[in-house]
């Protein structure tokens, strides 16, 4: 059992820091397997150097964070779409 | 900035912390904040917190006490009135619920993951809420129990609450002594063709058991939201 | 300017200022990062592999790998998310005897890219691995090496950021330039010199 597995969840501070809106609940399409899911539902592993977000259902690399002194790096190459509610 | 405005110890593991926060903008029942430390050589550690208080009530969070934690030891046992320190938030918009949505709510929390989903139970009893609402509510002992003199108030007042002793149980101890299973779980939500919405949060491996579990009921995945806590305090 | 925490102080130890580099603390513990989900490989379809190009130029099998002569190893390991831990240590295998054991000491290649079980993976000069500086190591404190710790096996590269000792490594790719692994791409330090700090991009 992989007790150092998180959700999407834990990173909505993170996310929304970076993007200045709540994103968890925007909707992913995984580049890897198709799949469409909220960001709210991957898999997140942040006990490592950064924050890796994964596909629930294929386990690809959707997002990966690193937070640097002064500045943060952010790359979402897994993400082939990202649906984000406007208002 | 959050001002440490009073402390409640809720059992010998945790403690709610209510906070003074200035320009907080309100939140929703099932949010949480980011707390960051900094000590006096500038040295950080961040952790989120589920918000246990209402919206509209006084801001609280509870926190448990994980042993080898560097922040949770500090927020139970050493912070008193009127310290400070950074928070962020509120923060998520997945694992939320608002009175107004009329579907019958099962609510399953494993330790201190109740927190946030007695912030819906609060909600539900502060908006007067006629929707059914049930908190299966996973511990180890009744001494480890959050909230317990408080739910004791609103079990049966449009919340019905169904515990499980996982490590110990009180002499007479009539009710659920096991970790949950798909038995439980058929005995206690609600019929998969009332369409009900669901809130479980807990360890990884709790909340993957009882999501599992209720979708083998016949749960729509899409009607089970997850909050998973992380062991590191 | 952050708001000080009255009696923050975190679970820091300071250690001898010549064994830990800047920035860093001890720590007795020895923490488990962890990008995904931790590979169980089993050892009758475990093999370290040397390739170069697409071509696979040597590989070894679990019971070929416990046949190459083994080292004792104890050093100082030292984590970019700024635990160090001291005198660990170690049994496996150098990279130099894998090279010399695959007659690949001439091979000319100026890099390497480490790549494990899971799909991590992350990039190092030949130079960092070679020399009595590296190991493929399967033993951790007198221990098989646990999975969530990298077992099987694990790159051990002491003198690097210890993202560099990629965990259930599976081979080394041999390659002329310097392309990033897992980390580097995305903001992590291409060499990652503890001593000098090289922690992030522009360091």
């Amino acid at each position: 059992m992989d007790e150092r597995r998180l959700d999407g969840n834990a990173i909505g501070g993170d996310l929304m820091e970076l993007f200045g809106t709540e994103m968890t609940v925007a909707w992913a399409v995984c580049r890897s397997c198709g799949a469409h899911e909220q960001l709210a539902e991957m898999r997140v592993y942040r006990d490592a150097p950064g924050i890796v977000g994964r596909c629930v259902h294929c386990e690809a690399v959707l997002l990966r964070i690193v937070h640097a002194p002064g500045r943060s790096y952010v790359e979402f190459s897994g993400v082939a779409s990202l649906e984000m509610r406007v208002s | 900035m959050a001002e440490v405005a009073a402390t409640v110890p809720e059992t010998p593991r945790t403690r709610t912390l209510v906070l003074d926060v200035r320009g907080w903008s309100g939140h929703r029942a099932g949010q949480h904040l980011d707390v960051r430390l900094t000590s006096d050589d500038g040295y950080q550690a961040q952790r989120s917190y589920s918000i246990a208080s209402a919206p509209g009530q006084p801001l609280a969070i509870t926190v448990e006490r994980l042993e080898d934690g560097e922040v949770s030891p500090y927020l139970v046992d050493v912070v008193h009135d009127g310290d400070a320190f950074e928070v962020r938030g509120p923060i998520g918009g997945y694992f939320v619920w608002e009175p107004g949505d009329e579907r019958p709510v099962l609510l399953v929390g494993g330790g201190s993951g109740v927190v946030p989903l007695m912030a819906m139970a609060r909600a539900h009893n502060a908006a007067g809420a006629d929707t059914r609402m049930r908190l299966l509510y996973s511990s180890r002992t009744l001494d480890d129990v959050i909230y317990r003199e408080e739910l004791g108030h609103l079990d049966g007042n449009g919340l019905d609450i169904v515990y499980t002793l996982t490590r110990g149980q009180p002499p007479g101890w009539t009710g659920y002594a096991r970790r949950i299973d798909d038995d439980m779980l058929r005995e206690v939500a609600w019929p998969a063709g009332d369409g009900p919405i669901v809130f479980v949060c807990g360890s990884t491996h709790f909340v993957d058991a009882a999501a599992d579990g209720l979708v083998r009921l016949g749960y729509d995945p899409r009607w089970v939201k997850t909050e998973r806590f992380g062991a590191t305090g | 300017m952050p708001v000080i925490s009255r009696g923050f102080h975190g679970r820091r130890q300071d250690g001898p200022p010549d064994r830990v580099p800047p920035g860093q603390y001890v720590t007795e513990d020895f923490p488990v990062l962890s990008a995904g989900p931790t590979p169980h490989v089993h050892l009758d379809s475990w093999t370290f592999e040397i390739q170069r190009g697409g071509d696979l130029l040597h590989a070894w099998t679990w019971e070929e790998f416990q046949g190459l002569p083994r080292e004792d190893v104890t050093r100082d390991i030292h984590c970019v998310t700024k635990w160090s831990k001291l005198d660990t240590t170690w049994e496996g295998v150098s990279v130099d005897t894998l090279l010399d054991a695959a007659r690949l000491l001439d091979e000319d290649s100026a890099y390497v890219l480490a790549y494990s079980y899971g799909g991590y993976d992350t990039n190092l000069p030949r130079d960092d691995v070679t020399g009595g500086k590296a190991w493929v190591v399967d033993t951790f404190d007198g221990e098989p090496l646990d999975p969530e710790h990298g077992g099987p096996a694990r790159l051990l590269v002491p003198h690097l950021y210890f993202w560099k000792s990629a965990k259930w490594v599976r081979g080394l790719i041999m390659r002329d330039e310097d392309d990033p692994g897992f980390w580097e791409s995305n903001g992590y330090h291409l060499r990652g010199d503890p001593w000098l700090e090289q922690r992030y991009w522009g360091d």
